[in-house]
């Protein structure tokens, strides 16, 4: 079992693993990205409350839901990095740090653009919207560290505990709405009870997550694979591929 | 979009932003990465050239 481990997560191994993958993720987030964006923009009716601006919806809570899934896959294949010390797992990290900060970004953005028709203001420091700041700064962090510390394994280590202490972010996100008086609505989908949005709107904007959640898979393997050339860059394995291109 | 277009288009804009950028700056770092190894080599093998002449 370990030694299949160890095999399947060396650098090398996954360097040409991961070219079908990333080709199928890329095509699937592209189809049913498409196909979300038609029924949300053409096929999904108008709110009887907010009108056309509810579209919005279609972009922000999928990246919303993916900038708190990218934390997630960070902060555990940084505990994984660091416990097991297998370095693929602190390469996924070191990846996914910057596509997790710039769909927070994005999730800020499109919120703030709904804040303001919606409630008369782009910002509030509301528990839900400084919450979700604070992920932002998370994200930053972390590249940070990552960046400042020259030797690898200390950066890993030191960036990977920031991501394992920050995840207790992640609950407060999703619970600000309930424990603190928000402006920003409570859960219409993530919740016990059946979702409180109608199936038209429902279906795009699931669709619209998995096409995010794809993209996602697509684009960390292609940063992990950029991460594995330049950390083993004085090793055989990448000299020999290089050397080819 | 019923008086919303800037809020609306404003979002799906700063999402396509979002997503060229994620896709465009891994291209980028890259090219760059391989163009660094393939320095590393030549500079390498010409140092080797030179020790392998002084002997």
């Amino acid at each position: 079992m370990w030694n299949w481990i160890q095999r399947f997560s060396s650098p090398k191994h996954f360097y040409s693993m991961s070219v079908p993958l990333i080709k199928w993720f890329a095509i699937a987030a592209l189809v049913i990205g498409l196909y979300g964006l038609y029924l949300g923009l053409f096929v999904a009716p108008t709110d009887y409350k907010q009108g056309d601006s509810y579209r919005i919806i279609f972009i922000h809570v999928p990246a919303a839901w993916l900038a708190m899934f990218i934390y997630m896959v960070m902060a555990v294949s940084a505990g994984i990095g660091i416990i097991w010390r297998i370095r693929l797992a602190d390469m996924v990290a070191a990846a996914s740090a910057p596509i997790g900060a710039s769909f927070t970004f994005l999730a800020l953005v499109t919120g703030s653009l709904w804040g303001k028709p919606m409630w008369g203001t782009y910002w509030i420091w509301d528990a839900r919207l400084t919450s979700m700041l604070i992920l932002l700064f998370l994200y930053l962090g972390y590249m940070a560290l990552q960046s400042a510390i020259d030797d690898q394994r200390s950066a890993d280590k030191a960036s990977g505990l920031l991501a394992i202490v920050g995840a207790v972010n992640i609950p407060i996100i999703h619970y600000s709405v309930e424990w603190w008086n928000t402006l920003h609505q409570g859960a219409s989908v993530a919740k016990f009870d059946a979702p409180s949005i109608h199936i038209d709107m429902l279906i795009p904007l699931l669709l619209m997550a998995v096409a995010f959640k794809l993209f996602y898979a697509t684009m960390v393997l292609v940063r992990t694979r950029n991460e594995s050339l330049y950390r083993d860059r004085n090793r055989r394995w990448v000299r020999e591929i290089v050397e080819k291109l | 979009m019923g008086g919303y277009a800037f809020f609306v288009w404003g979002s799906y804009a700063v999402a396509l932003i979002v997503v060229l950028g994620n896709i465009v700056t891994p291209i980028m770092q890259r090219k760059k990465v391989i163009k660094r190894i393939k320095r590393t080599i030549k500079r390498e093998s010409i140092e080797l050239s030179r020790s392998n002449q002084g002997q």
